[in-house]
């Protein structure tokens, strides 16, 4: 007979772990007994070697699904003769280091369940067990146990306890367990306030939903707009009371079958959807009868499964597409609280199913893209945040992350936590929904930073945020940010090449950059290449609208015969003053942002519009490339003051030639995106020679264009190169927080 | 034609001749003629006097809507009558760069005698000094105001302003910033902005005639409503939310505004006032304030709240609320 006694680290408190070490246990008939702490599970064991050896390997390679073990350590103590094995109190400790798990999506067991009439959870919409249901967005302390959660006001039932208490119930000890009798409930509200009285609410919406009403649902992490996705009308009408008139909406589909039905999908992608995490997932969209207001001029859905009971049982009226958008008016962050939700989306639902179990804390859908066989999340939040990410690193770091589709990061004990998609924080409402979450992260974690890493950028608010606070500040670059979130992820921390493409971000040199060739290690960064100069007029003007940046690249490349190579679409333009302004340098800094290139091409291509979401008219140029022209423009590559620049006035002019001579735009555009592949892969080509570095970190929003993604990493990977990308941390903005900690971490004084 | 020579600056008799052909001529006054070192006043007739300076710097001179004559009359006298006090005589000095053309210089001193007889005030001193060409901008003034403020509590102060009291502009803003760049930078626009420079003291003396519970008042003028909604937050210790809905703006300002990429709420002003009132009496404020022409599309904004953080937050129309900071240095793009 043998002692251990072993601790494990890492996600394994509220997954069904201490069942499972029960079970283990009691198969291999140890005695002893486990213990959740805020430190992890401490487990401790006798009997004999083969059997506590047995019980080891189990510990390591069956436990459940969810659970993530980060370090087992196990220790030899003197026998005491334990009786039975037990599950013991949790214990509160302090120095918190469990990580808190995501919340999962309905299980096949609970899914049973809730279709079997003759269980106790037929129908019932808040059926969970030890392998799904809320985690995170209803915590409110650790260790996690019931009275720490949002679940804490409903009393079980006898049944219910009899389920919690039995180590051999899927639902011993699921946290958020709960029943028809005792549980919470739904209700279905009208947008006066009053409820609508029903048997059955799920179902009186379902009804609503099939008349062409919108509906605000409340699901795990905060509430939804929902209406029947193939009722163009309906889609409408929510997108007018949303005043969102372009941005796709987001779908949610009855079942894997119906996905198959309106969407070309892989097998990975097949994985990714039905996984438990349940994101939204970006598809190529087959030519269907969906309508096409849903997302206009984009080749691609974003479409999830439904992840709760509740979502699975609003399909079950013959529904089978509906539009499940996060329920804020635009730019806002997603509202969670049934009051809020009401008075807020007055305006926009026409009835509200809610219901009464609360969210802590609110988190939005995630979003994830499968390419080159990868998944790769672009926005993470339910099923995948909080990240987690080991390090050496002694300080305390808080990390406030980018202006838009921000996250922040903090650091403890050589351990990163990325915080979810907050949102754009260019409103009151979403600032504090930032300090919301980071004061319950830094209470559950026990955790006060004493360095703060921000973006070097003037008029973020993250620079008056760090100015106010009184501890050891480290501005980092933007794009030195992204490279560096890349490397971490990669797992590498020596040199190399990093491509970051996105849309804006303050340079050192006072311009703003976007399309750079950064050589870059944790501590710093050398900008050795750039996309050429140009001028924006009227800044954030000529984001917003994309033939402002067309005029000045061809001004760039006509000088002062821009009139007369000025193509037709933007003719009636107001181009007069907005040449004056580039001319004589009137609110029009300098960028070097591939963002703006394309916003560029896609104004000179027919892109029209005035941006209503970030990226639309790349997106716009991106679907519309002809996948099987193999010709690209030509270019020039400078090196001026120690730096190769990409000379683009030759494409420009050869695009305005090709327009001309009647080309197609899918040609232009698949020309285009050709040229710029051509031109990364041959700048990486002149600096590996000249530095000597070899691999390549690509980072930055643009790369969530696939053509240009997979054009740039696979010519890379041919001509010998080790090219690292994005997976679990998104390539855009929200990965800006992960950067910045660690180079503070870099940095800082130790 | 005739330009200003270094000698007109020299204190010889080319000098004198300028002082006696432009100056005297136009600002004519009995004070002024004494032609003193200094001129000598009788006691003013007040509880308390006010004063404020103020130099004036512009590129064009003349512009739709005013000349930097007419804006360096109006932007004292405003200054004073936002205090609550009424003016009743200026300075001005004036450092004229070699080469202006002596009609010009003419027009614009004839600009602000015409402003001041207007305002009711006298001109009673000056100075001129003509730098080399090159080292000036065509013509700087500055002027000094005198006012009174015949009853002690009639004085304007942002202590009085408190939680649930009305913000009122007296009118669209942007106008003079928008209407100023477009002159200036010769954008090659047609379009009818003018410049809103004007006199505020009959406007304020309305105001302050109708109500009693005036709390404050201010002309918004370089930096924008934004900035000086802000300088008020910060002196009386309080907080504001503002309407974005609610604010006046001609659509031509919006139009320059997004096409030269600025916040119409942080463009400059020369005739336009915010008031702070009390809640009660801000209908009536509002009504008075109609009634000058000057007021006709004035307009409640929004309010102050009890909150000692002194930020202004401005409700967006979509619902959003946005922080209206001090308006402090470039304006750089932050959208992808
Ligand atoms: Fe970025
Ligand atoms: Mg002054
Ligand atoms: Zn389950
Ligand atoms: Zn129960």
């Amino acid at each position: 007979m043998v002692r251990r006694y072993i601790t494990v680290k890492g996600i394994v408190q509220g997954v069904g772990f201490r069942p499972f070490v029960y079970k283990i246990a009691r198969e291999n008939n140890l005695k002893g007994w486990v213990k959740n702490t805020s430190k992890g599970v401490y487990i401790d064991v006798e009997g004999t070697i083969e059997k506590i050896n047995s019980f080891t390997y189990n510990l390591k390679h069956k436990s459940p699904i969810v659970s993530k073990i980060e370090e087992i350590i196990i220790e030899n103590r003197q026998l005491v003769n334990y009786k039975g094995f037990k599950i013991e109190k949790s214990d509160r400790e302090k120095d918190t280091v469990t990580l808190i798990p995501p919340d999962m999506g309905i299980c096949k067991d609970c899914l049973r369940d809730i279709a079997n009439p003759k269980n106790r959870r037929y129908r019932y919409p808040f059926t969970n067990c030890t392998n799904c249901g809320p985690r995170f967005s209803i915590i409110q302390k650790l260790p996690y146990d019931r009275p720490a959660t949002t679940m804490d006001k409903f009393q079980m039932c006898d049944n219910c306890c009899y389920e919690y208490m039995n180590p051999l119930n899927r639902r011993f000890h699921a946290q958020p367990n709960a029943c028809p009798s005792c549980g919470p409930k739904v209700e279905l509200i009208d947008n006066c306030g009053y409820k609508i009285i029903c048997i059955d609410p799920i179902k009186e919406a379902a009804k609503f939903i099939k008349k062409g009403k919108i509906i605000a649902v409340k699901g795990l992490g905060g509430f939804h707009l929902s209406c029947d996705a193939k009722n163009k009308k309906a889609v409408q009408i929510l997108r007018n009371r949303k005043h969102r008139p372009k941005k796709p909406l987001a779908l949610m589909m009855k079942d894997i079958d119906t996905v198959k039905k309106y969407c070309n999908i892989n097998a990975k992608e097949e994985e990714v959807i039905t996984s438990n995490k349940r994101p939204i997932v970006l598809l190529n969209r087959k030519i269907s009868q969906l309508p096409e207001n849903i997302a206009p001029n984009n080749n691609k859905l974003g479409v999830m499964l439904p992840f709760t009971p509740l979502h699975y049982l609003l399909f079950d009226e013959n529904i089978e597409v509906l539009i499940m958008t996060s329920a804020n008016p635009s730019g806002m962050p997603i509202i969670y609280r049934n009051k809020e939700a009401i008075e807020i989306l007055k305006p926009i639902a026409d009835y509200f199913l809610i219901h009464n179990r609360d969210i802590y804390t609110p988190i939005d859908d995630s979003v994830v893209v499968v390419t080159l066989n990868k998944e790769r999340v672009l926005r993470s939040a339910r099923g995948y945040s909080p990240v987690y990410i080991d390090i050496k690193n002694k300080r305390n770091i808080l990390a406030c992350g980018s202006q838009l589709k921000n996250t922040f990061a903090l650091s403890k004990n050589n351990k990163i936590f990325i915080s979810q998609y907050i949102g754009n924080i260019e409103n009151l409402e979403t600032y504090n929904r930032f300090e919301n979450i980071l004061s319950h992260i830094k209470k559950i974690y026990n955790l006060t930073p004493s360095v703060i890493a921000y973006d070097i950028h003037p008029n973020y608010w993250s620079m008056e945020y760090a100015a106010r606070q009184d501890i050891e500040k480290i501005p980092v670059q933007h794009h030195h940010a992204h490279i560096v979130s890349c490397m971490v992820e990669n797992d590498i921390d020596d040199n190399v090449i990093g491509i970051t493409y996105d849309g804006i971000g303050y340079g050192t040199d006072g311009s703003i950059w976007g399309g750079e060739f950064l050589l870059c290690d944790y501590k710093d960064f050398k900008r050795v290449g750039h996309i050429n100069y140009v001028r924006m007029p009227g800044g954030d003007a000529a984001t917003k609208e994309p033939w402002k940046m067309a005029i000045s690249y061809i001004y760039n490349a006509y000088g002062n015969e821009v009139y007369k190579y000025m193509p037709r679409v933007l003719k009636d333009r107001n181009i007069g003053p907005v040449l004056y302004m580039i001319k004589n340098n009137i609110n029009s800094p300098q960028c070097s942002s591939m963002g703006r290139l394309f916003d560029a091409v896609s104004a000179i291509t027919g892109y029209t519009g005035r941006i209503t979401f970030e990226g639309e008219a790349a997106i716009l140029l991106e679907s519309m490339a002809d996948m099987n022209e193999n010709s690209r423009y030509n270019y020039d590559i400078e090196f001026k003051n120690e730096k190769y620049i990409i000379n683009t006035n030759r494409i420009i002019r050869e695009i305005i030639k090709d327009i001309n001579i009647g080309t197609g735009y899918n040609f232009i555009s698949n020309k285009f995106h050709n040229t710029l592949i051509d031109f990364s892969v041959e700048m990486c080509n002149i600096i590996a020679e000249k530095y000597k570095i070899y691999k390549i970190v690509l980072s930055g929003g643009v790369f969530q264009n696939e053509i240009l993604f997979k054009g740039i990493y696979e010519k890379l990977l041919d001509q010998g190169f080790e090219v690292y990308t994005h997976k679990i941390i998104p390539c855009n903005d929200s990965g800006i927080s992960l950067g910045q900690i660690v180079i503070a971490g870099a940095n800082c004084e130790n | 034609m005739r330009v200003i020579t270094l000698a007109h600056g020299s204190g010889g008799r080319v000098n004198s001749d300028l002082i006696s052909n432009i100056f005297f001529k136009h600002f004519q006054n009995d004070i002024l003629m004494q032609q003193n070192d200094s001129s000598l006043l009788q006691k003013l007739n007040c509880s308390k006097i006010a004063v404020t300076t103020d130099s004036f710097v512009i590129r064009p001179l003349f512009f739709p809507g005013g000349d930097i004559g007419k804006l360096s009359i109006c932007g004292t006298i405003n200054d004073l009558a936002v205090s609550g006090a009424k003016p009743v005589y200026l300075t001005a000095a004036f450092i004229i760069e070699e080469g202006l053309n002596i009609d010009t210089l003419e027009k614009i001193v004839v600009s602000m005698a015409q402003t001041a007889k207007k305002a009711n005030v006298n001109i009673i001193a000056g100075d001129t000094k003509v730098v080399e060409r090159g080292k000036g901008d065509k013509i700087y003034i500055n002027t000094t105001g005198i006012g009174i403020i015949e009853d002690d509590n009639r004085i304007l102060s942002a202590n009085n302003i408190k939680g649930g009291d009305i913000v009122i502009v007296s009118g669209t803003l942007g106008d003079h910033g928008i209407c100023v760049i477009n002159e200036r930078e010769d954008l090659g626009i047609s379009v009818d902005i003018k410049s809103d420079c004007s006199l505020l003291n009959i406007l304020t003396q309305d105001i302050l005639e109708v109500s009693e519970n005036i709390k404050f008042m201010r002309d918004p003028t370089r930096g924008g409503l934004a900035t000086t909604l802000n300088e008020i937050a910060e002196l009386g210790k309080i907080s504001m939310v503002i309407n974005e809905k609610d604010i006046p703006i001609r659509d031509e300002v919006i139009g320059m505004c997004e096409l030269l990429g600025f916040d119409p709420l942080y463009v400059a002003n020369e005739g336009k006032l915010v008031v702070i009132a009390s809640r009660d009496d801000a209908e009536k404020v509002l009504e008075a304030m109609k009634k000058n022409p000057l007021g006709r599309d004035s307009k409640i904004i929004g309010e102050v709240i009890d909150d000692n953080r002194n930020n202004v937050y401005l409700k967006t129309k979509i619902q959003g609320t946005r922080l209206l900071t001090m308006g402090e240095g470039e304006l750089l793009p932050r959208i992808c």
